[in-house]
């Protein structure tokens, strides 16, 4: 692990790495788009409106593994201190936002149509709002600062903290009355979900992670360039 | 064709879901990549600027000697 935490090292790493990401996250995608709305059946309870599960379902389990990316790089950050749990972090509470943003709108656009409603303070949805307020939370607040090290380190510790967030999602739907479905993919016992859409709905969350990994090592880059400059700025007097 | 574009009387729903999703992982990723070249870009500028800073200086000190 700590020979990754040099900055150089893990760049180079990345920057191997992201070609293939990119391969794979556009070659999943249309797998998944093809799976998905051509090659997989209507629903005979839902109809058509089970093709939003594809988009919808992998924006919520990818909103969900950004926020932990987020948590475990503060708490290495916290920790250990280094620099570039710090990038991490920041790097991943803009990219989780935009996946929980996802899981919302579509949510909303599936649940029109099947409950009657857009949205509904049940559990589930209320505490996948908590989640997205926590990821613009982390990044008000790491940018709160005109030290970095500080804003890192109050960003660091509202991360930790909302971690409770992510077991009452997780299991929001078993432990009070909601709207939203329970657990049909995760869940003890098997999925109940039939292979012909559990497929598309695979293919299609491997699509998913590989763009978060895209943006997320992206937005590292961008991070760290832009601390560079900072250093750059100050050694230089008349730059 | 006009059928699958129907959706089943759903294409108000299925098809927005679809952009939404597409378009802010498409937006996420653009963000992400011009933001680090632009600041790639904008390093290599200053290490330059920054190299002949030190160059200028140290030929300021021989020349100058104080």
């Amino acid at each position: 692990m700590h020979r990754f935490a040099n900055p150089t090292r893990f760049l180079r790493l990345a920057n191997a790495l992201l070609p293939w990401l990119g391969v794979a996250a556009v070659g999943l995608l249309g797998y998944g788009l093809w799976l998905g709305l051509l090659n997989s059946p209507a629903d005979y309870q839902q109809g058509e409106t089970v093709r939003i599960m594809y988009v919808h379902v992998p924006a919520a389990w990818v909103a969900l593994a950004g926020y932990s990316t987020l948590a475990l790089a503060s708490a290495a950050f916290l920790v250990w201190k280094h620099p570039l749990a710090d990038l991490a972090a920041r790097a991943a509470s803009p990219v989780g936002a935009g996946f929980t943003a996802i899981a919302l709108v579509t949510g909303a656009l599936w649940g029109q149509p099947m409950w009657g409603t857009w949205w509904v303070w049940d559990a589930r949805l209320t505490s996948v709002l908590v989640l997205f307020f926590l990821y613009l939370g982390h990044m008000a607040l790491t940018n709160a600062f005109d030290d970095p090290e500080r804003g890192g380190k109050a960003g660091a510790v509202l991360a930790l903290v909302g971690v409770v967030n992510l077991p009452i999602i997780k299991f929001s739907v078993d432990w009070w009355n909601t709207l939203h479905q329970p657990a049909s993919v995760l869940r003890m016992g098997g999925s109940t979900i039939d292979p012909a859409m559990l497929t598309p709905l695979f293919v299609m969350a491997g699509g998913y992670f590989a763009v978060f990994a895209v943006a997320l090592l992206l937005r590292i880059r961008a991070l760290y360039a832009e601390r560079r400059l900072r250093q750059l700025r100050l050694s230089l007097p008349d730059a | 064709m006009s059928e699958f574009f129907a959706m089943g009387g759903y294409a108000v729903f299925v098809w927005p879901s679809y952009a939404v999703a597409f378009g802010v992982m498409a937006g996420l990723v653009a963000w992400a990549w011009i933001s680090a070249r632009r600041g790639e870009a904008e390093v290599e500028r200053l290490r330059a600027a920054g190299l002949d800073t030190r160059r200028r200086s140290a030929d300021a000190v021989r020349e100058n000697p104080a």
